[in-house]
């Protein structure tokens, strides 16, 4: 029995290694289960709703939950992003139809400098409401791995549609009038 | 002239220079923009190895991505502001998260990249401390024994080992 205690201990140091490594590499990668769960038509409520984030160049912070009855297409992005350069005027159109019914674009800057995203909203004329995930915890929550992606939140907070990659304006086109037309 | 009188002068004219004289410029508690610009107090090489590129998830010092160029464009604007390391490194956690930092703050799961090494260097001592000594009473232990002896040699072989030795010494 003696004689299977060291080999025993050693066995165990192993496992408890393997696992908190599995455990680390687990919490670094991506979540798709929000992908998933959207395409089979089950739409997950939007995580992190009451998370405040600090808006963008401006004193205060907001929270998803703020928006609850308003459909939000919430685009997390960063001033040196190529394709968030080339969605950036499809948005600020999207924007004005958007206003007009009761939604909003909500953009959310994602590993970029305060500044350079300020910078960014000025180029491109953004007149939508801005925030600032530093920690990346918003973005992590929707399983987001980089810069561009989109989600369209509809009015009762879930997630009813979501673009991983550069979006055009014909998705959106497509996608929105459908949301915007449930009732809350 | 009277000896208080003289001195009387001395310390008027001492005051009257006084007035004269505009006081000694006091130098500054913080250097100058000026300055700073010029005395650099962090260099981007010393920086760089200290920080992730948080969009590609590598160092700094390797990343080539878009963000990489953005966050040392914004280390060098801070480098010529003559802010030091950590004043930058503050500001890019400000900026980028605890994520931008290569060696993550000791505290929740991050924690384990410090302790365990620690733990598995001092797991290793505690089993060296223990199987050690048990080795070296073993090897010992086999040093004292004496060789096994052989079979017992029968009379004829007796003999015939005197006579071989014998006549060897002859």
């Amino acid at each position: 029995m003696r004689r299977l205690l060291l080999p025993g201990l050693a066995l165990l140091a192993a496992a408890a290694l393997l696992g908190l490594l599995a455990y680390g590499v687990s919490n670094q990668g991506t979540n798709s289960s929000i992908d998933s769960q959207v395409a089979h038509g089950h739409f997950p409520p939007a995580p992190d709703a009451h998370l405040a984030l600090p808006v963008l160049g401006a004193p205060g912070s907001k929270t998803l939950a703020a928006f609850r009855g308003h459909v939000v297409v919430l685009n997390v992005f960063a001033s040196w992003c190529t394709p968030c350069a080339a969605e950036a005027p499809i948005l600020e159109r999207e924007q004005k139809y958007l206003a007009a019914h009761g939604g909003t674009v909500l953009g959310v800057t994602y590993l970029d400098i305060s500044s350079d995203s300020e910078a960014f909203a000025r180029e491109w004329h953004l007149s939508y409401p801005i925030v600032r995930d530093v920690n990346g915890k918003l973005v992590h929550s929707l399983g987001s791995s980089g810069v561009p992606e989109t989600f369209v939140i509809d009015r009762q907070g879930r997630i009813a549609a979501l673009r991983r990659y550069q979006l055009d304006a014909a998705w959106l086109q497509q996608t929105l009038p459908p949301i915007v037309a449930q009732a809350s | 002239m009277s000896r208080r009188t003289t001195v009387l002068a001395a310390l008027a004219t001492l005051a009257l220079m006084s007035l004269a004289v505009p006081p000694l410029a006091v130098p500054p508690l913080a250097p100058s923009p000026a300055l700073a610009a010029a005395k650099p107090r962090a260099s981007l090489t010393d920086i760089e190895n200290d920080v992730m590129c948080p969009s590609c998830r590598e160092s700094l010092a390797v990343a080539q991505s878009p963000q990489s160029y953005a966050e040392r464009d914004f280390i060098r604007k801070l480098i010529a502001q003559g802010l030091d390391k950590q004043q930058i490194e503050q500001a890019l956690v400000a900026q980028y998260g605890e994520a931008v930092l290569a060696r993550p703050p000791a505290r929740g799961f991050d924690l384990t990249v410090y302790v365990v090494p620690a733990a598995i260097v001092l797991v290793c001592l505690a089993v060296l401390a223990i199987v050690l000594p048990r080795w070296r009473r073993a090897a010992r232990a086999r040093l004292a024994t004496p060789l096994a002896a052989g079979p017992a040699l029968s009379a004829a072989d007796a003999r015939r080992l005197e006579e071989d030795l014998s006549r060897f010494d002859a």
